[in-house]
């Protein structure tokens, strides 16, 4: 408890301060616009921070990821695009409230959640996080490789509108993390005699490939498409009493399901904002409003998306353990610096954690100043002209990806990798979940080998340890889960529905 | 020793590092150009021996000019604090009797703590290619993985379990130096009955054809900087331990660890 207190003394200081605002004003400004997200943004980050001090790198891209969110929130609202995955769900009522001259309470609700859930939801994490990082220290590799499968099956699974597409995605995703010396038999794999790919491909280089370059590739072959319409701000920002009313039960539900689930093993921001969407739209009392603009279907999933990123947090600090791609990018960033997350994290590096934590408290009240007052200068960022702006990108992927280590041949694969990402745009194959296969695979490979090695080849070494094998058996419910109301609609013999739920679009970024 | 060096010689001293496979490709870059360089020197160690060999690295440490061996560092086996085993002698009773029962974890497939764990077996008569070494990718995950229980017993750099066995979460068995370490209360293995030292160094070595007198001057500026106030105090601030040698010695040195170093390593698999 007393280091969580000197976190916040040392978040106090001007410098840490200063790349709150950097980071969290640097996020707005990516979530409003869409097709640029938090992943892309710290990946184009990275290189240009390399001698920072990692507190204060991270402080800034925790800013960017939650400052991404209040921004998408934006776009959800006045333009119906989200600008980011996990403003799908705000696109359903908020859209609807800003075509009936209330986009002022949408925006503040949207606000002022985020501002809720943001506030509560590192108190979650400043309890749960030292739990988990105890209990993580009895994790065995068979334990984490059941973990790794959950994460992955309930991201392809749970998340986007195809399993397979989900699937190919994080294969492709996997075929990049294969590259390079194998960890345990220090063996070289797929590097075709190129020197320079023994230590494998830098995540950096695959997260600027995959998001940056192809996402530039794809927005230029659509660029003859139409414009969108902007809705314009006309009524206040603010929310008479009703508002309020109905707004705050929303905000707590939502910051509870999404602490909670960006939190699991499942996590990801996608999943709770629905979550949070249905839950509110089967308690309301206003029924009738869903669907023309009812004010908890933006205040839930707002403080949904807010609150998930501590949530995700908890199992990226204590048990090394991405679970959507901006995690995963995180995680690249804390071994750029050489810090290791995992149950040792919190007694290795306390300053660090406890600092990030208070980060999120402090960051979010700037977040509150910069939404509120501010969101007619957000609205303007919109006008940028795309060629102009993703030609920026492109320059400045370029040359971070070549100052990491001047190496020409990371260029080269940035762009081949940039044209892979390019088609999986093209074929509506998720991005996302390649990051997460770039990381979580390996990891989950070499546990494998691993618990194998350890239990001398003999297979059954997942079965007898209750941790693993209950993970395991939610990885195969997350597998099933989204066929069950079809199959109980078949056997009941009732019309058949859509074949399988669907949680998300899928395509975070 | 950027500053050290800097404060000897009274000029700047620029300071590259090259990532990547055991520090391979650093000495690649290195020898193909800093030939009769005299200005320019690399820094590598146990490590980088470890991983020519592994890697078949197309480059070798003989084709660089050795200047000084500068640090090294004890290696420590620990289990867990609730191990059954006290001592070394009872690891090793049951590592002999039923060889890959015993599970070790350590740093990277081909680093020092896997040759040390293929040293000891050698020594002690277990055929290395049945020893069960599971790779972590640093110390911090190797740490982690010996408090889970999940492993037998770990092998990394003294340092890196300090602060567990100062915790009482882990028991130090014994350590790989020829002599025993200030404030470590464990015993060499030799006097556990393993006849094994094994450090992980670190030196310095000049480019590819030098001549005699460009080795000699180079040579004479590292005696000056390990003799300085600054290196002095960089040993200790990072607890290095002083393991300065240079010329003729340095060179027999090296020449004995690259021996046993592909010795074991092929005797443990990883190099055919």
């Amino acid at each position: 408890m007393l280091s969580a207190i000197s976190g916040f003394a040392n978040v106090l200081t001007p410098q840490y301060l200063l790349l709150a605002a950097i980071g969290v004003t640097i996020g707005t400004a990516i979530g409003v616009l869409p097709g640029i997200g938090p992943v892309l943004t710290v990946a184009l980050l990275l290189p240009l921070t390399y001698n920072f001090d990692p507190t204060g790198a991270l402080i800034m891209f925790a800013g960017i990821y939650y400052g991404g969110m209040d921004g998408g929130s934006t776009t959800s609202i006045l333009l119906n695009t989200p600008g980011e995955s996990a403003s799908v769900a705000t696109t359903f009522e908020g859209f609807a409230m800003a075509k009936s001259g209330r986009a002022g309470a949408a925006l503040a609700t949207a606000a002022v959640g985020s501002f809720v859930a943001g506030t509560l939801s590192p108190i979650l994490l400043t309890f749960v996080a030292p739990l988990l990082a105890r209990v993580a220290l009895l994790f065995q590799p068979a334990d984490y490789f059941a973990l790794t499968v959950l994460a992955f099956v309930s991201v392809t699974a749970l998340v986007g509108s195809s399993v397979i597409r989900g699937m190919i995605s994080l294969f492709i995703g996997l075929f990049f993390g294969l590259i390079g010396i194998d960890i345990l038999s220090g063996q070289v794999r797929m590097t075709f005699g190129i020197v320079e790919l023994l230590d494998g491909i830098d995540v950096v280089v695959v997260a600027v490939g995959l998001f940056a370059v192809g996402e530039a590739l794809y927005v230029a072959s659509q660029l003859r498409h139409s414009k969108e319409e902007i809705l314009s701000v006309r009524s206040s920002i603010w929310m008479n009493c009703e508002e309020w009313q109905r707004s705050w039960p929303a905000w707590l539900r939502g910051a509870l399901i999404g602490f909670s689930l960006g939190a699991l093993p499942a996590g990801g921001a996608e999943i709770p904002t629905f979550l949070s969407y249905t839950i509110e739209k089967r308690l309301s009392k206003h029924k009738e409003e869903w669907g023309h603009g009812a004010i908890e279907g933006v205040a839930g999933p707002e403080a949904a998306n807010n609150a998930a990123f501590s949530g995700v947090l908890v199992p990226l600090l204590t048990l090394s353990l991405p679970t959507s791609a901006t995690a995963a990018i995180l995680l690249a960033a804390f071994q750029i610096y050489n810090l290791q997350p995992g149950p040792l994290l919190f007694q290795k590096a306390p300053d660090l954690v406890w600092t990030l934590v208070a980060s999120l408290y402090i960051g979010n009240m700037m977040l509150l100043i910069l939404n509120l007052p501010l969101i007619r200068i957000w609205v303007k960022i919109l006008t940028i002209p795309r060629p102009l702006l993703y030609s920026g990108i492109l320059v400045f992927g370029t040359l971070g990806v070549y100052s990491m280590a001047n190496s020409f041949i990371d260029v080269l694969l940035m762009y081949a990798i940039g044209v892979i990402g390019f088609f999986m745009r093209r074929f509506q194959l998720p991005v996302g979940p390649a990051i997460l296969g770039l990381i979580l695979l390996p990891l989950a490979e070499a546990q494998f080998r691993r618990a194998l090695a350890i239990s001398q080849g003999d297979l059954s070494v997942f079965v007898p340890r209750p941790l693993s094998l209950g993970l395991l058996l939610a990885a195969l419910a997350a597998l099933v889960l989204p066929y069950l109301p079809a199959l109980a609609a078949r056997l009941t013999g009732k019309q058949t529905g859509p074949r399988r739920l669907v949680f998300g679009k899928g395509d975070e970024d | 020793m950027q500053a050290a060096l800097s404060a000897t010689t009274g000029q700047t001293v620029q300071v590259y590092n090259v990532s990547g496979a055991g520090g391979t490709i650093g000495l690649a870059q290195f020898v193909n150009e800093a030939k009769g360089k005299p200005h320019e020197l690399m820094v590598g160690g146990l490590v980088m021996v470890g991983a020519i060999q592994t890697n078949k690295a197309p480059v070798s440490l003989s084709q660089v000019t050795p200047i000084a061996l500068l640090t090294a560092e004890a290696e420590a086996i620990v289990v867990p604090a609730d191990s059954k085993y006290q001592t070394l002698q009872e690891l090793i009773t049951d590592f002999k009797a039923n060889p890959t029962a015993i599970v070790w974890g350590g740093g990277s497939a081909g680093g020092t703590d896997h040759i040390l764990v293929g040293l000891i077996a050698k020594t002690v008569g277990v055929a290395p290619n049945q020893v069960n070494y599971i790779a972590y990718s640093g110390g911090g995950e190797a740490t982690a993985a010996i408090l889970s229980g999940a492993v037998t017993a770990g092998v990394s750099g003294v340092s890196e379990f300090a602060e567990q066995v100062a915790a009482g979460t882990m028991r130090m068995l014994a350590v790989s130096s020829e002599q025993r370490i200030e404030g470590v209360g464990a015993p060499t293995l030799k006097e556990a009955g393993v006849d094994v030292a094994l450090m992980n160094w670190r030196a310095v070595f000049g480019a590819p054809d030098l001549t005699a007198e460009q080795r000699a001057a180079i040579i004479a500026t590292f005696a000056k900087m390990h003799a300085s106030k600054e290196w002095q105090d960089a040993l200790a601030k990072n607890g290095w331990s002083d393991f300065f040698r240079t010329g003729d010695e340095f060179n027999s040195f090296l020449n004995n660890e690259m021996t046993r170093i592909g010795g074991v390593l092929r005797d443990l698999g990883l190099v055919q």
